[in-house]
């Protein structure tokens, strides 16, 4: 007799003892990850109307404020000054194809999530309940889990995050940038603090929070050392990494509604439906 | 203060069984295992049920109490829902022997084909070694596992797709990290665990983590490392390139 035979019948879909109420934490993650990845598309495709139109919703220039959305940097081609190569898209583009600038970078963070081991834990659970949660049965009897695939690509993982980690650096210096304001009349940049600058600040802090506690780069600087005494540059760095690594979790929440709402904030200063209110400016 | 409270304990063996309801009065400070313990003693004697310490460290009275898989010993009654029934029934993950008590031999039987300690040679001549404490820091948390296999139990590709012969669990990626991480371990286990022990199989529920009455961390701790060392080894081009110029030891 096969050992399978002697186990107990796997329970239907949804079979469980738990009392508790143990589909909640799995249904918040689905919405969770629903609303984000709803905005997120429709917000990237907001440029492709920006691009036809030459407008701009993803940057905000208004009282001499430098505002980029943070799902539109780097910008190659685009419609606001931080596009490198300027608005006229390159040849090799398809004719046919839509166009915004967020699509060519988005796909970076979009990955580095996908593949995070937190998100992995957590979407298979609410999207494709496996299991749904734990203790509770699943709707299938097939399970190839990260072994065969498709999902053996996952264990491109550190790949994403030497792409994530060049974003963090390059959101600082937008970051950096939302810290000068123009003046009209005399062109020269000003020192100053808006709310945006304070978001876009924010922004890249919770994104490093989150990008550098990855289980990756925890690896990287000192996990795969066995004796880290010998190396005492790499186990300080092992160390600080898996202080964030602890609540991994909690910045990968935070970092990306923090992502989302810089957006929100910034689109909304852009088409005009809220004004940014600025600090201070030093002149 | 006492209190009448019902509990549904799973009765049978491996080719029947069903839930019996035993209604009896709890007082305060008593655990899961007290209360069987009590419906043992007056009104089913021929109720089986394994136990051995009663303090958390044996891991011999893993159960699952209202579905999730936990110590008996370490449940205190004042942590469960007394107002409903309260469900009793064994591991799933293993074969049932009788009533509360499972076959947990095949754990024992996959901890054999784990290549063993393979320490450097002695670094002193009285045969001894020079560890530094905050190279075996990170071991240490693993040798905390008392081996309940409650771990074993909630991991639903053992639990629920039953492939025993191609996973080995989280409880012996725990036992594998242990020795893979260990400062004078020489021995090489990636290519096993890997292709025959199965760790690709895991995705990274947490569920392990949770249910660990020791609180050892399994898969940030020892899962999720071992995995980065399998990529190292098998995924990683770069990596593979970086090791050829600057070997590590």
């Amino acid at each position: 007799m096969a050992y399978a035979d002697t186990l107990p019948k796997q329970r239907p879909f949804g079979s469980t003892n738990r009392p508790d109420a143990w589909w909640l934490q799995p249904l918040a993650v689905f919405l969770g990850f629903s609303a984000f990845i709803i905005y997120s598309t429709w917000a990237a495709f907001q440029g492709v109307g920006d691009m036809h139109n030459h407008t701009c919703s993803y940057w905000y220039g208004g009282n001499g404020a430098n505002y980029l959305s943070p799902f539109y940097s780097p910008e190659f081609w685009g419609t606001s000054p931080h596009a490198i190569f300027g608005s006229i898209l390159p040849a090799w583009w398809p004719s046919w194809a839509p166009f915004s600038p967020a699509f060519l970078i988005l796909w970076i963070p979009g990955g580095f999530r996908f593949t995070c081991y937190y998100y992995r834990g957590a979407y298979y659970k609410a999207f494709w309940a496996d299991p749904i949660n734990c203790a509770v049965g699943e709707p299938r009897k097939k399970f190839l889990g990260e072994k065969s695939f498709p999902l053996i690509i996952q264990n491109v993982h550190r790949y994403f995050f030497y792409l994530a980690a060049l974003f963090i650096i390059l959101l600082g210096h937008d970051a950096w940038k939302g810290m000068w304001f123009t003046d009209a009349l005399t062109g020269k940049q000003h020192f100053g603090i808006g709310v945006g600058t304070v978001i876009l600040t924010l922004n890249t802090v919770f994104l490093a929070m989150y990008t550098f506690g990855c289980h990756s780069l925890r690896h990287l600087v000192g996990g795969f050392l066995d004796s880290k005494s010998k190396a005492p540059s790499c186990a300080k760095t092992y160390n600080c990494v898996s202080c964030l690594n602890q609540k991994h979790m909690m910045w990968a929440w935070i970092s990306l509604f923090g992502v989302g709402l810089t957006d929100v904030y910034i689109r909304l200063c852009a088409t005009g439906k809220i004004s940014d209110f600025v600090f201070f400016i030093l002149k | 203060m006492n209190k009448t409270v019902t509990f549904r304990i799973w009765r049978g063996d491996a080719q029947a069984g069903e839930f019996v309801n035993y209604t009896t009065e709890i007082t305060e400070g008593l655990v899961v295992l007290d209360v069987v313990h009590k419906i043992q003693a007056t009104q089913a004697n021929d109720l089986a049920c394994r136990w051995n310490c009663k303090a958390g460290k044996c891991g011999s009275c893993s159960a699952e109490v209202n579905g999730i898989p936990k110590l008996m010993c370490m449940t205190r009654m004042d942590t469960l829902n007394t107002d409903k029934p309260i469900t009793i029934e064994p591991m799933r993950a293993f074969p049932s022997i009788r009533d509360l008590v499972t076959d947990v031999s095949w754990n024992f039987r996959v901890k054999t084909k784990i290549k063993k300690f393979n320490p450097r040679p002695p670094d002193a001549a009285d045969g001894t070694w020079r560890m530094m404490q905050e190279d075996v820091d990170r071991v240490q948390e693993f040798r905390k596992c008392i081996e309940c296999f409650l771990c074993q139990d909630v991991c639903h590709v053992l639990r629920d797709h039953h492939k025993h012969e191609e996973f080995i669990g989280p409880r012996f990626l725990v036992y594998t990290a242990a020795l893979e991480m260990h400062p004078l371990d020489t021995e090489d286990r990636l290519a096993e665990l890997k292709q025959t022990q199965g760790i690709g199989f895991c995705n990274i529920t947490k569920c392990c983590t949770k249910v660990c009455p020791e609180h050892i961390t399994i898969t940030d701790n020892a899962i999720i490392p071992l995995k980065e060392r399998v990529v190292d080894e098998y995924y990683d081009p770069l990596g593979w390139l970086w090791k050829k110029i600057r070997p590590q030891g």
